[in-house]
């Protein structure tokens, strides 16, 4: 195995005048390029685990190497520029622009003033916002949501190799937070960053993580494992207990629906095509259905054997339900089937061409059988 | 500048406009009517000798000079104490210069010059060093007050990124406490400009001594310039002083 990118050997923490450690002999590798969430319930010392590592709180004892290299008695300041950091509030300057926010590194690391402007329109494009649009914007001047994005920016401005992320998506609505989470793993696919992620809620940390530490108290690691693992094997009841109930369904969260097999034999008719046709190949498919596409291959209706009896389709049959992209979790999918009373759900690429069924059965055989596809389900597609 | 703030969206209210134009109207309005005022009396030799454009704009340059001079002092003091006494291991001393700055202000401010002028004998730098002791509590709490309320995650984010101590304080501490810390310079500076009244008791000739003037010879005319130009000259420099508070105060706050 490769050098890890962050190793901590016994890291502790004892504050003054308190009997019991905050952390105790905390040993742990952080493999590059992947996503290390800590979890545990508050107060266990997640947070100041994270941040022994870039020293905002420096530790009684114990050694922290990042990249090989102790940094243990670094000078603290230069070791900060070298690791992106968002806390939850996340912290913009109030008095600075969206742009000098996000130069805040850069310009301490002494960047010539081109090469801060071309990076800050880089990032701001990476992270969906219009630059032109946002540059000059005050953080009073936007929604929580482009807050975290900037947020996200600042921190790897200086594009360091390691981030260390304190529940940066904690105070978001949830709806918008679930889109923060699908393109924060899209991100993380192009820049390939180590990455401490601190949260409380365990499915976040399913999500998220490549890795998931699940700490107790004093920050003892009571399992570090890929998310599937902890799943199927939790170490420990404290784990167990932790996880909480539904570790199944948990799983369906850690697949994505391009990622079964989908079942790519049912019968397909133009919409504006000939009813002949259609009705043939219902016939010879020995299928009770047939899926009307229209000319993109976008799913329309469903039509049965009598549907095919009149002459004009496109009032023919059921209007389609539960149509899903292929990079929807197995969980998002099982859900519409559920909700629209659809026996199987119509898998759709991202223009929205028919692509495959899925139906309760595939799903039920992935849950089983899904570990290999949990490295490849992280990313959505 | 001035057209500058105005400019800022959302602002051409009525309520701006009085806000902005209603002060300098009402002292133009006042000085006008005391310039009448003083053009329809009968003045006597002594009233014009007093009621002169030269010597009154002495007296108002005395005024002022007392006024900016101690403040300034006061700002070079009391602003570096005031963040000294906000830092990390060297937060005892906040006890200390407030216990200090308190006792400069609960004195009353007559028998503080006193006291100083007995200590250092009557002119000028005594006045400016009985005013320094007076005003110092607000920019001193102020400033306190000032840094304490900084957002303490933004101090955490600024150190988390690898801003220094002092990066920190000079970047984002200060810039993000300037509304409060020149809200207590204004209060500083119109407590100065008040108590340099004060000063024609030690022999200094500001706005105070055309008052005493007045009651010493029994002249209403000359009494009533001084009190006037004393009251509007305090009136005007508090504007001024919320003008610069408005243009100082960062974007984005």
């Amino acid at each position: 195995m490769t050098e890890p990118m962050i190793r901590l050997d016994k890291l502790t923490k004892t504050y003054r005048g308190q009997p019991h450690p905050a952390v105790d002999q905390v040993s742990m590798d952080m493999p590059r390029g992947e996503i290390v969430v800590l979890v545990g319930p508050s107060g266990c010392g997640k947070t100041t685990t994270m941040e022994l590592i870039n020293r905002l709180i420096e530790p009684t004892s114990g050694r922290i190497f990042l990249d090989g290299e102790d940094v243990t008695n670094a000078d603290p300041d230069a070791l900060r520029r070298r690791i992106g950091y968002v806390i939850q509030q996340i912290g913009l300057f109030p008095h600075f622009t969206v742009a000098e926010n996000i130069a805040t590194v850069p310009k301490l690391l002494g960047w010539d003033k081109r090469r801060v402007g071309e990076r800050v329109d880089e990032l701001l494009d990476m992270v969906g916002l219009e630059p032109s649009e946002f540059r000059g914007r005050y953080p009073k001047q936007l929604s929580g949501g482009q807050r975290q994005r900037i947020g996200v920016a600042r921190a790897m401005a200086a594009d360091p190799p390691v981030m260390l992320m304190d529940e940066p998506f904690g105070a978001i609505d949830p709806i918008t937070r679930d889109r923060l989470q699908n393109e924060f793993l899209r991100l993380q696919q192009q820049v390939q960053k180590t990455i401490v992620f601190v949260t409380h809620d365990i499915d976040e940390a399913i999500k998220l993580g490549d890795r998931i530490a699940i700490l107790g108290e004093r920050s003892q690691i009571a399992q570090f494992d890929t998310p599937a693992a902890i799943l199927s094997n939790p170490a420990s009841p404290y784990v167990e207990d932790f996880i909480g109930a539904g570790a199944s369904l948990k799983r369906l969260h850690l697949s994505r629906v391009g990622d079964v097999g989908l079942d790519t034999g049912a019968p397909t008719a133009r919409i504006d095509g000939d009813v002949a046709a259609a009705r043939e190949r219902l016939r010879s498919s020995g299928r009770a259905a047939l899926l009307l596409l229209d000319a993109d291959g976008r799913p329309q209706r469903w039509v049965d054997a009598g549907d095919l009896e009149g002459s004009d389709l496109s009032s023919a049959g059921e209007p389609v339900a539960a149509v899903v992209q292929a990079g929807a979790t197995l969980s998002e999918a099982l859900n519409e089937m559920l909700t629209s009373n659809a026996g199987v759900a119509l898998v759709v690429d991202r223009s929205g061409g028919f692509q495959g069924l899925l139906d309760f059965e595939t799903v039920m055989v992935a849950t089983r059988s899904a570990p290999e596809f949990y490295r490849a389900a992280k990313v959505p597609s | 500048m001035a057209v500058d703030v105005m400019a800022t969206p959302a602002e051409h209210s009525p309520r701006r406009a009085l806000r902005w134009f209603g002060m300098p109207v009402f002292l133009a309005v006042v000085g006008l009517a005391l310039y009448a005022y003083v053009s329809a009396q009968d003045l006597d030799s002594i009233e014009q000798r007093t009621l002169n454009a030269a010597r009154l704009t002495d007296r108002v340059i005395e005024h002022l000079q007392l006024a900016a001079l101690s403040t300034l002092i006061v700002i070079v003091i009391a602003v570096p104490l005031g963040i000294l006494a906000t830092r990390r291991g060297a937060r005892f001393v906040a006890p200390v210069v407030l216990v200090l700055g308190n006792l400069g202000q609960a004195i009353p401010s007559l028998g503080l010059i006193t006291l100083v002028v007995l200590l250092a004998g009557v002119g000028f730098k005594s006045i400016v060093f009985g005013l320094v002791a007076y005003s110092a509590l607000p920019i001193l709490r102020n400033t306190m007050v000032g840094l304490q309320q900084v957002d303490q995650t933004l101090v955490k984010s600024a150190r988390g990124m690898g801003l220094s101590g002092w990066q920190t304080l000079t970047r984002i501490e200060l810039p993000l406490a300037v509304p409060v810390i020149l809200a207590g310079v204004r209060t500083a500076l119109i407590i100065n400009i008040g108590t340099a009244t004060l000063s024609t008791f030690f022999g200094v000739q500001a706005l105070g001594y055309v008052i005493f003037q007045g009651i010493q010879l029994d002249r209403t005319p000359v009494l009533v310039v001084g009190a006037v130009m004393a009251s509007g000259l305090a009136l005007l420099v508090d504007y001024l002083a919320g003008v610069v508070e408005e243009l100082l105060t960062p974007r984005g706050l």
